[in-house]
């Protein structure tokens, strides 16, 4: 009974809440790339290194209130300079469309002209944000480091595995609730929330009963920036912020949308959850679990790691081309345009 | 389509370019620029295959390149018999259990009927399959990774002739595209997009860490050249005599005579694969895949089998990179994993492919050049900027230090910039298709 506690403890401490808060990382970047694919209807290349831009400013705000002593005790100051985030990469996100975007949007492009285009911008972001913080690992976090440190846990409940919640996890749950039960909200109670879901769906209808397009266009910029922001500090706060790692998260960003079903924003928290679970089992050492849970003679003497954590990547990949040669819209229904 | 007077005039700027460059900054730095340009016009040509005749989206560039340079490491180095006797055969065993693995999962999936015991049979071979393949093959790895590992730790290659790893790269490069195409052709054109990025990052995730196939990491250097090295035409008696006749010194003459080597092979090369891609794109083939660009359903109605003429275009184009990718390798005389950034590899050849004109051949062969030139040039050019804007600064300033600093991402930015700048204002490129 024991031991089948303390494989459970083990379980819950390596995978449970790492992938549970990975997930909802995922799943709030996922949920702004699927809201301009279903509203401006092309896959944004340049939604990781909007994530790393919006925290960037996050982190130069939160070094600027550390400097002059403004903190908020046990949480990280970060949570405090997350609004100016947002705000900064709301204006660099509308003057982006302004710039570039629109003309193609007017022009009626082809959505992959789009998605070049995106590219052009992602490449500008990625050079604006090494430029002003530069390639290295920011560590920003302060406050608490644990809600439940490893050794308290241990001496709570007198077990020999520990099991250790970090600040940064807890935060990135509630946040995320928050975040996706506000989204929801706008969506599918307010006018605009319920204009833009017309818009998404049929944009011709949309326009014939009066649904001013460029509003909609810029209230969704301005929620895809606070998403971007949101999912860049929580991700830079439980693990550390460089601007290639934020590039490397487009991957597991468009599989998760993608294996929800692009342009369905259940879809994405959905989509973040399989792809964040799946990496992590698979590229976990498994030992420490089973040598709690198998009978003695039959306990493993290797690892039990599938594959490697090196390939993390190759799980997201994985599970989107399952899903593509399976159910190409994704699990919930999705666009396919 | 033609080779006009508008062309020749722009490839006469190329040249100036280039002929400036070395000017002002030295022969060697020029040719060292015509050389990597080569190779990215080549690149450059592979992509303009797939976006500018059929129209289809890859960013897993990178990942084409790389396996180009695996084919230049499996081909040319000398086979390690330790290694092999070592675990050679137990690896290569290992991945063809796996291989077997995933073939018999394929053949379960086809000719079982759908239903509870196709899932279970499935399932039960896969997960048996994995384990009988990781302990066959993890056995062989440790084994040969635990021959000499500072200086080896791998299997080798195959002795040959490095010449010869450049159509193998591109034989592995249309391999790889086989499976993706198989795989993310025929669904919506985003889904490529991701499948390549993800194949990519793949690619290189398997170079960084098989060690038993190319030292990962720890990098493979010292590939055998197809050309002299320096060292000894500096010793070969008439060759100092020559360089004498021309008034060089020996060090002078034998750095620039191999890269002259180089870019006469790569010249070579690239006017090969521009002819037949020109052939191609002028003979009905080439028309069809255009026609099928422009309107697929069109096409369709016509009998043509669009999915099939995609999935053979992307492997075409990808092989091309993949012959690239070797090539690039044996320039370099090494194979470094941690070098590939999609930044560089597949973005950079997209910008190339995009402002050269996308569906012109020798558009993409200019811009493969330009850019290349651009890119290594915007570095000092970026720099010099820098330091004349904050030369009105303190010496000691840390604002003036951290620009400075940073003057090398400048080159990002004049990516991006030209890369929109072009979309907006020139869509179709410096040479256009018509």
């Amino acid at each position: 009974m024991i031991d089948f506690l303390n494989g459970l403890v083990a379980l819950t401490n390596f995978v449970i809440i790492p992938a549970t808060a990975y997930g909802a990382q995922l799943a709030i970047g996922a949920l702004g790339v699927t809201l301009i694919y279903g509203i401006l209807r092309f896959s944004n290349f340049a939604h990781g290194d909007t994530m790393a831009f919006g925290t960037m400013i996050t982190i130069l705000v939160t070094w600027w209130f550390q400097s002059i002593g403004i903190n908020l005790g046990v949480l990280p100051t970060a949570l405090l300079a997350l609004p100016f985030g947002i705000a900064g990469t709301a204006v660099l996100v509308l003057l982006t469309d302004k710039a570039v975007y629109q003309f193609y949007r007017r022009q009626k492009a082809k959505p992959v002209i789009l998605v070049i285009v995106s590219m052009g911008v992602m490449f500008i972001l990625n050079g604006l944000v090494r430029f002003i913080i530069g390639v290295d690992d920011q560590n920003f976090a302060d406050g608490e480091r644990f809600i439940i440190g490893a050794r308290d846990f241990r001496e709570m409940t007198g077990l020999r595995e520990g099991l250790a919640f970090k600040t940064s996890q807890g935060l990135t749950i509630v946040t995320a609730v928050i975040v996706v039960a506000l989204l929801f909200w706008f969506l599918n109670k307010t006018r605009t929330g319920k204009s833009m879901r017309a818009f998404s769906d049929n944009e011709d209808l949309a326009l014939l009963s009066g649904i001013n397009p460029d509003r909609v266009v810029m209230v969704t910029w301005l929620i895809v920036a606070a998403l971007a922001t949101v999912a860049g500090v929580l991700y830079g706060l439980d693990k550390s912020f460089a601007p290639f790692t934020y590039f490397q998260l487009l991957l597991p960003i468009f599989a998760s949308a993608i294996v929800g079903g692009l342009g369905s924003p259940i879809g994405a928290i959905a989509g973040g959850f399989v792809i964040a679970f799946s990496e992590v089992t698979i590229t976990y050492a498994w030992k420490k679990v089973l040598v709690y849970w198998m009978p003695e003679p039959l306990e493993p003497s290797s690892l039990m790691q599938l594959l490697s954590t090196d390939y993390k990547f190759a799980v997201s990949f994985a599970i989107l081309v399952i899903v593509l040669l399976f159910k190409p819209t994704g699990l919930f229904k999705g666009k396919s345009v | 389509m033609t080779f006009n007077t508008r062309s020749a005039a722009l490839y006469a700027g190329m040249a100036v370019l280039l002929i400036g460059t070395g000017m002002v900054q030295g022969w060697n730095t020029a040719l060292l620029i015509l050389n990597m340009g080569l190779i990215s016009a080549i690149m450059s040509l592979g992509v303009n295959l797939q976006w500018g005749f059929a129209g289809l989206f890859n960013v897993g560039v990178m990942g084409f390149v790389a396996l180009g340079g695996l084919a230049a490491v499996l081909v040319s180095m000398d086979p390690v018999g330790d290694a092999w006797s070592a675990g050679g055969l137990q690896v290569l065993l290992g991945l063809v259990l796996g291989a077997a693995t995933v073939v018999g999962a394929v053949l379960i999936y086809t000719r079982m009927s759908a239903g509870r015991r196709r899932l279970l049979a499935m399932v039960i071979w896969i997960v048996a399959g994995f384990f009988i393949y990781r302990a066959v093959f993890d056995a062989g790895v440790d084994a040969v990774e635990s021959v000499n590992p500072a200086a080896t730790g791998y299997l080798g290659g195959l002795g040959l002739p490095v010449l010869i790893s450049w159509p193998v790269g591109g034989v592995l490069a249309a391999g790889a595209a086989w499976i993706i195409g198989k795989t993310a052709l025929g669904l919506r054109s985003d889904y490529l997009a991701i499948a390549t990025l993800g194949i990519a990052e793949i690619v290189i995730a398997i170079l960084k860490n098989e060690d038993w196939l190319a030292r990962g990491v720890k990098n493979v250097i010292g590939i055998p050249r197809p050309v002299p090295y320096e060292v000894d035409l500096q010793q070969d008696p008439s060759f100092i005599e020559r360089a004498a006749g021309l008034g060089m010194d020996p060090t002078m003459a034998s750095t620039i005579y191999v890269k002259l080597a180089y870019g006469a092979l790569f010249a070579l090369f690239l006017i090969v694969i521009l002819w037949m891609a020109q052939s191609a794109l002028n003979s009905p083939w080439g028309r069809m895949m255009r026609a099928i660009r422009d309107n697929e359903t069109a096409a369709e109605a016509m009998g043509k089998d669009v999915t099939r003429r995609h999935l053979q275009v992307f492997i075409l184009g990808s092989a091309v990179c993949g012959i690239a990718g070797a090539m690039m390798t044996t320039l370099d005389g090494q194979l470094t994993p941690g070098t590939y950034q999609p930044l560089r590899f597949t973005f950079l050849v997209w910008v190339m492919m995009i402002v050269g004109g996308s569906g012109n051949n020798y558009g993409a062969v200019l811009g493969g050049l330009l850019i290349w030139w651009l890119w290594v040039m915007v570095e000092p050019i970026g720099l010099s900027l820098i330091q004349l804007v904050t030369s009105g600064m303190a010496e000691d300033s840390g604002l003036r230090e951290h620009l400075l600093d940073s003057a090398a991402h400048m080159r990002l930015m004049t990516m991006g910039l030209i890369l929109i700048l072009v979309l907006r204002f020139s869509p179709r490129g410096l040479i256009p298709e018509k």
